[in-house]
């Protein structure tokens, strides 16, 4: 039978989909509008707070999970809107699209391993 | 072969203006650009953190002033448009027997909203803490 890599690739579209749906929109009001539209208090994303939660390895693979599976997935949509929209050289839109989420996942994970003790 | 051949006009950046079904697929298309936004924002932010504290609250500082917010209710009302039609296709995708009978489609949407709902009432009580 023959050996094919897409049922992996279309998991993780699927995965990054999916993941997308159910915490996006929380993300989005947790790190971007709780604080300024006051439904939680300032401190709520302080330094310490924040650089305490994700010293956690456990916390580090979560985010590191959440930021790369849905990346991937908006990168792969975006390539297919930009044919959809007249953008037809594929390869442009690929590299830029699937470059801004390799760059991206790189950045995040070297970030996130930064953030113990001494950088 | 007719000498002819009739060749239907199909507008190549806006075809999709034409109907409202279109118009929907592309509002849900253009959702994925705000979420890939949204997470390269996200990153900008971890960086910034990985670079001190002056760094990461200048970061919080652009992402609450007014032109963030503005981003971010934009990114929150696409975001959930994307939640929504991934949720309602969810019957077609998987669809469920029990018991050898078919669970109905709206059963399986609304257990995913119910799981949307645990998941982000869990994560805001995770930052409330």
């Amino acid at each position: 039978m023959p050996v094919s890599n897409k049922p992996i690739v279309w998991g993780l579209f699927a995965g990054g989909g999916t993941l997308a749906a159910f915490i996006v929109p929380a993300l989005i009001l947790l790190t971007s509008l709780a604080v300024p539209l006051g439904f939680l208090p300032a401190d709520s994303l302080s330094y310490d707070r924040v650089l305490g939660f994700l010293q956690n390895p456990l916390a580090k693979i979560c985010v590191f999970g959440i930021i790369f599976l849905v990346i991937w997935h908006a990168a792969h949509r975006m390539r297919i809107t930009a044919n959809d929209l007249g953008f037809r050289a594929d390869k442009i839109a690929m590299l830029l699209f699937y470059g801004l989420a390799a760059l991206g996942s790189i950045l995040a994970a070297a970030a996130l391993l930064r953030l113990d003790g001494s950088a | 072969m007719s000498r002819q051949p009739y060749v239907r006009e199909v507008p190549r950046v806006t075809w999709w203006l034409k109907q409202p079904r279109y118009i929907r697929y592309m509002m849900r298309e253009i959702s994925a650009a705000l979420i890939g936004t949204y997470i390269l924002i996200v990153i900008v932010g971890l960086v910034r953190l990985s670079q001190g504290q002056a760094a990461y609250e200048a970061f919080l500082g652009a992402v609450w002033s007014q032109l963030g917010v503005t981003f971010s209710i934009i990114a929150l009302l696409f975001a959930l448009y994307h939640s929504y039609t991934w949720f309602q296709v969810t019957p077609m995708a998987m669809p469920l027997r029990l018991a050898g009978k078919r669970v109905p489609g709206a059963v399986i949407v609304a257990a995913h909203w119910l799981g949307f709902a645990v998941a982000s009432t869990g994560l805001l009580a995770l930052a409330r803490g």
